[in-house]
């Protein structure tokens, strides 16, 4: 690589907000041809926010554009679409597959590239009508395939292919891109064996030599030191670091990736449960929820406590309480106040009284076109016969609409939710105080254990305390036992007495929460798969 | 405020608009083109009380996110079995109304329980499944009708002795058997009360079913099934449940159309309709997973408003009898209209 | 691989099951094999072409394409023009294939668009949409011909001077397509010509797989938002496959109806589309996936049991209604029985990820 060339890309005081939520301030970042940098943050600190600016995703278009400038070879460029970007020479491996999977490798390396041939129809109907041109197909294939330096099967069908032949599916496609001078890859060696991510990053390097830049988003900071020229790290939509990877290493990556100035979380009352029974024991859970795969955890939560999950997005803290809820696939024992319960069945974790808070909001956790007071009252009305008049006997369960309305308002006071009447329809609400409906749902089945999930995720400042106030608060005078899976460790830490961790699908530690952020981080990236 | 009228008429649907003013003209222009307002409005009334039922037959599939029920006739031949195996016995009168309905609860209860099975296995392609089971089962019982061993000499073919006729005549059976109850006779008007009362029942009974404990759980299922079974309801009992009932409904209902109508059709009658009572029920305001009991009741009213006007009125207007296609343009255009809809509960 | 194996006889479950009822039937309808292999032939020639116009929307994602009914009825205003004109014999039929191309291309248009807006449930969609536009057709055809539409001659139009007969006569046109190059091979008549038309039309279509819309097709039908993103414009694609459908659909049209020799105005087109799925699926066929040779296949049989069960009945039951219901029942039920082995495939190959999870863990 030649340091002393012009740069291939430079990003200039990029800034960018989501309706007035600032998620990146004042990004500078400068990139020579064939250098390899490697971008490295917690989820949420603004690396794919930047990514998709870069590559000119609607989102960003759609919600505002983005300050400062990009230009390219000198050139002052700003993409509207991906397209714009390829034809300007970016590519980007995204972390989801894009591929047709019925076919094979070569069409779709060119998919909607395929080279053609004209024929007679073809001149009087328009070029759509030409036939494409297998021979020269399967040349550029195999010619990316080489220049990627990993050896795949070009005529395999994408569904009988193993992951990683995916992932380097996706890298020849780029490859096979005349054009192309910059590459993202966003995570590529999350679903690579440890082989398949070596053979990676022997092609990265061969693509550095080719004058190829690339820009290398991941977890795993050994692969970032062993093939980046540059380490660049992210947090809290900043750029906090930016120095050759030679002079870094993996424990001075994780303090910037996670250190925020110590001492910023004040001091609070951390309750010691060692003592207290056990209330919910997991033993060898697994859980199949795509994209939060958990392979193998086994946890146990004290009663009264509040117990943190905390870990990297895509690692499998979401899987757990999914999976113990019965929302997804599962397998293992989970046993609640000494009585086992079976997976896969939603009624006898609420019957047992635990209850669950989903981190989709929208999917699972509110019918949106129904009042708010359908909301709050129907899993307590369904699962507890609270609510209802009984009429016959018991043998007519009538709707009790008047104690329906009446609790409902009663969580409308107490939670501040800002709503024109308990009769409002749960779609017309902010997302904040969807949040307080789920939770107000949560509250009314009174529950022994509560699993809250992504409490204050996509969700203003003010709401998010006073969310986190309204758990801290149910836990500590209903003494019911919480349970928060998070992504947000600073939210972890200033909610909890324990914080589990998990990376790889499987529990990599407990901590008490005023443990440092460093040991946290380590945690968390110990297990990366 | 222009904004929020516009609001409402997009949610109303320009169809469903211009099938509503449609209507309405039609309404202003009869005594015009001198048609018999009285009989018209009476006709309305008469052909509201048959059809009711199979409209209402809609309301708990759709609730439960099972969508329209394209499978209707499979409850139809619930009812048909129901009413030849009450004459077959020899019952007579509205005793033999009575028995049709209670021999044909049983037929549909087994039918909507497989049927609502089925639905489970294949939760997304209901609608079109639906209108092929109904197709089929239609198809299996012509050859039915022609094997079952019926003997009545009032509904097998003369000649062959064996083998059910396409077209029975319920006379001195069931014919008005609900209609005649306190029948009341103003001019020109004749209002069914008894037809008319025992719609309000059932119409009653679907409306209270909603407000109790299980018809929430319906509704919820159809609004979002994965909240529902995150609050721990079990979804496919309950879209089974509003499967038989549908089910249910449809065979009571094609036994009150038949003691309006007189007739009892047979083979391929009950074919196509499933499509009438679904585009009623839409044009009547519901939408693929909503629907209340007012837009049956409104459904129905234009539904067969305009089947019944446009003959009539058209006929003198513009001599040129073109109800059946208008028919066909504005139940189909509803229903194709409603289907185009991002009618998935919003995400 | 066992997997595969599987999937193919569950594909395979269909044919064999018709190929049964045929072995079955075929002995007691008393046919000659001289009549059946001619009956058979017959119809080959009258409806393969229809048959093959439902492969592209397969190919596209889009599933059966009910909608093809809106070709079949394109193709009868054309003849029925071209039948006033009194232009007769090929040449007729040439001229009512062209100018029921422009029919077809606004119809598929309009399909398509409606289909756009119903995504994932663009069967039931295109099974309505069959039935409004005969709505329209009827307008077109019962009261804006001989009104808006001049038509000459009162053999086709109906008594009181508007309007079309409830049958117009092709007798100008019949068979002229087949008897010119037919040929006889012991006693069996084989219309050469249409036969060629329908091979020329088997290459056209796999000559289409090979080109790039066909390619974008392919991609489409299995992954819209993969193929929106590498920039293939998936909204006109699907609109181009039903126009496709719906023009291939007129041109079958006309072959059906000048081997019948009339046209039934008002109700010819209505069955035709659950007519043609239904041979296509017994071909073997499912809602993605469907091939020339399902399309042949399943002409074969099921028009064998068309024309064997009534027979068979008949013998069996003595009653020749039941063998009629039989094969009507047996349409429905091939539909019914592949459309919900698609659904429950689709959700099979959902559940089976977990597996592996569970494996891999025991495998610790």
């Amino acid at each position: 690589m030649d340091r002393n060339s012009a740069p291939l890309l430079t990003m200039q005081g990029i800034k960018k907000d989501f309706f007035g939520n600032q998620v990146l301030e004042d990004i500078n970042l400068e990139l020579r041809p064939g250098e390899v940098l490697g971008l490295c943050g917690e989820n949420g600190a603004g690396k794919s926010t930047l990514m998709k600016i870069l590559f000119g995703a609607a989102d960003i278009a759609e919600t505002g554009g983005y300050e400062g400038d990009i230009f390219l070879d000198g050139q002052k460029v700003s993409f509207q679409t991906p397209f714009e970007a390829i034809a300007a020479g970016i590519g980007m491996v995204h972390q989801e597959f894009s591929l047709i999977p019925g076919f094979d490798a070569t069409e779709n390396i060119l998919l909607n590239r395929e080279p053609e041939k004209h024929n007679y129809v073809s001149e009087i109907f328009g070029d759509r009508l030409n036939t494409l041109d297998r021979s020269e197909m399967d040349t550029r294939a195999k010619n990316a395939i080489e220049k990627m330096g990993v050896e795949i099967d070009r005529h395999m069908m994408i569904n009988t292919m193993p992951v990683g032949h995916k992932q380097f599916t996706e890298i020849a496609r780029e490859l096979s891109k005349e054009q192309l001078r910059l590459l993202i890859l966003d995570e590529p060696t999350a679903v690579l064996t440890e082989r398949e991510a070596a053979s990676l990053l022997d092609s990265i390097r061969g693509m550095s030599e080719r004058g190829i830049s690339v820009i290398f988003i991941t977890h795993r900071l050994q692969e970032v030191l062993s093939v980046c020229d540059t380490v660049a790290v992210m947090r809290d939509g900043v750029l906090v670091e930016c120095v050759p990877a030679a002079e870094t290493s993996v424990a001075a990556i994780t303090k910037s990736m996670v250190g925020r100035s110590v001492g910023t979380s004040q001091k609070r009352e951390i309750k010691n449960s060692d003592g207290a029974k056990t209330i919910l024991k997991i033993d060898r859970l697994w859980v199949d929820m795509p994209g939060e795969t958990v392979r193998d955890v086994s946890l146990e939560v004290k009663e009264g406590e509040i117990l943190g999950i905390g870990g990297l997005a895509g690692q499998g803290k979401l899987g757990i309480p999914n999976g113990v809820m019965g929302l997804y696939e599962a397998g293992g024992t989970v046993e609640f106040d000494g009585k086992v319960i079976p997976l896969g069945s939603p009624r006898e974790c609420l019957d047992s009284s635990f209850a669950f808070v989903s981190e989709d909001r929208r999917g699972v956790g509110l019918l949106l076109d129904e009042s708010l007071e359908w909301n709050v009252a129907f899993p307590a009305m369904q699962i507890q016969n609270k609510f209802l008049k009984k009429y016959l006997g018991g043998l007519i369960k009538w709707r009790d609409e008047k104690a329906i309305r009446e609790v409902t308002e009663k969580y409308i006071n107490e939670l501040q939710i800002k709503c024109t009447s308990s009769k409002q329809r749960a779609k017309e609400l902010s997302g904040g105080n969807q949040q307080k409906v789920c939770l107000a749902k949560a509250f009314a089945l009174e529950p022994k254990l509560l699993f809250v999930s992504e409490p204050t995720r996509g969700i203003d400042v003010g709401a998010k305390a006073l969310v986190l106030d309204a758990l801290r608060k149910f836990n500590r005078e209903n003494g019911v036992t919480v349970v928060m899976v998070s992504s947000e460790l600073e939210e972890l830490r200033m909610t909890c007495d324990r914080i589990a961790i998990v990376s790889g699908g499987r529990i990599s530690g407990i901590l008490p929460a005023d443990s440092s952020t460093e040991e946290f981080g380590t945690m968390m990236l110990s297990g990366v798969v | 405020m222009k904004d929020k009228i516009m609001d409402s008429l997009r949610e109303f649907g320009l169809p469903r608009l211009i099938i509503t003013g449609f209507l309405v003209l039609l309404l202003i222009m009869a005594p015009f083109v001198g048609a018999d307002l009285p009989t018209q409005i009476s006709n309305i009334i008469n052909r509201f009380s048959w059809n009711g039922i199979l409209v209402l037959a809609m309301v708990p599939m759709v609730h439960s996110g099972c969508g329209l029920n394209f499978g209707l006739p499979l409850g139809i031949i619930s009812g048909l079995l129901g009413a030849t195996i009450s004459i077959e016995m020899g019952f007579t009168g509205g005793m033999s109304f009575v028995v049709a309905i209670l021999v044909a609860t049983p037929f549909a209860l087994v039918f909507g329980a497989l049927y609502g099975w089925l639905l489970n296995k294949i939760k997304g392609g209901e609608m079109m499944i639906a209108t092929y089971v109904g197709f089929s089962s239609v198809s299996l019982m012509c050859m039915m009708w022609l094997v079952l061993p019926y003997h009545s000499p009032n509904m097998v073919w003369g000649l062959a002795g064996k083998g059910l006729r396409t077209t029975i005549s319920l006379e001195g059976y069931f014919d008005q058997a609900l209609a005649s109850i306190a029948r009341i006779e103003i001019g020109n008007i004749s209002i069914p009360t008894g037809t008319l009362i025992f719609f309000a029942i059932l119409a009653f009974a679907i409306w209270a079913f909603l407000h109790t404990k299980t018809g929430t759980a319906m509704t919820a299922v159809g609004s979002n099934p994965v909240f529902a079974k995150a609050a721990g309801i079990n979804v496919d009992r309950i879209r089974m449940l509003s499967v038989v009932m549908s089910t249910w409904l449809a065979a009571i209902g094609i036994l009150v159309y038949e003691q309006g109508f007189g007739f009892i059709q047979l083979y391929m009658a009950p074919f196509y309709m499933a499509l009438p009572a679904v585009s009623a029920i839409l044009i009547g305001g519901a939408s693929v997973n909503k629907a209340s009991i007012m837009n049956v009741i409104v459904g129905t009213i234009l539904f067969q408003g305009i089947v019944t006007m446009t003959p009539t009125v058209m006929n003198n207007m513009i001599h040129m009898d073109m109800s059946e296609v208008i028919r066909i343009i504005a139940s189909m255009g509803m229903i194709l209209f409603a289907l185009t809809r991002k009618t998935e509960a919003s995400r | 691989m066992n997997d595969k194996k599987k999937i193919n006889l569950r594909q395979a479950s269909v044919p064999i099951m018709f190929i049964i009822i045929c072995i079955f039937c075929i002995p007691l309808s008393g046919l000659s094999p001289k009549m059946l292999i001619n009956e058979i032939i017959t119809r080959m020639g009258r409806n393969a072409f229809l048959i093959l116009s439902l492969l592209i929307p397969i190919m596209a994602g889009m599933g059966l394409n009910f909608g093809m009914t809106l070709g079949a009825m394109a193709a009868e205003i054309a003849l029925i023009l071209v039948c006033d004109w009194q232009i007769v014999g090929v040449p007729g039929m040439v001229l009512a294939a062209i100018i029921s191309v422009p029919i077809s291309v606004l119809l598929g248009i309009f399909c398509g668009k409606i289909l756009n807006r119903a995504k994932g449930r663009e069967m039931i969609t295109s099974y309505i949409m069959a039935f409004f536009i005969n709505g329209i057709y009827q307008i077109v055809v019962l009261y804006l011909m001989g009104k808006v539409i001049p038509i000459k001659h009162s053999s086709i139009k109906l008594p009181r001077g508007y309007g079309i007969r409830n049958t117009v006569s092709l007798l100008s046109m019949r068979q002229k397509l087949d008897n010119m190059l037919a040929i006889n091979v012991a006693g069996v008549k084989i219309p050469l010509l249409t036969f060629i038309i329908i091979a020329i039309m088997c290459l056209v279509i796999v000559w289409f797989r090979r080109t790039k819309l066909g390619q974008d097709m392919r991609a489409v039908g299995q992954d819209m938002e993969v193929a929106r993103d590498a920039g293939i414009n998936v909204e006109r694609t699907r609109i181009i496959s039903i126009v496709i459908s719906t023009v291939l659909a007129g041109f079958g049209m006309i072959i059906y109806l000048q081997n019948m020799g009339n046209i039934a105005t008002y109700t010819a087109h209505s069955q035709i589309g659950m007519f043609c799925i239904a041979a296509l699926l017994v071909g073997g066929a499912s809602v993605d996936k469907a091939s020339i040779g399902n399309v042949f296949l399943g002409v074969v049989l099921f028009h064998t049991m068309f024309i064997v069960a009534p027979r068979a009945g008949a013998y069996i039951t003595g009653d020749s209604m039941i063998g009629e219901y039989f094969r009507v029942f047996v349409s429905y039920a091939v539909i019914t029985v592949a459309l919900i082995m698609y659904e429950t495939n689709k959700r099979k190959a959902k559940s089976a990820a977990s597996m592996k999870l569970k494996e891999a863990q025991d495998e610790e």
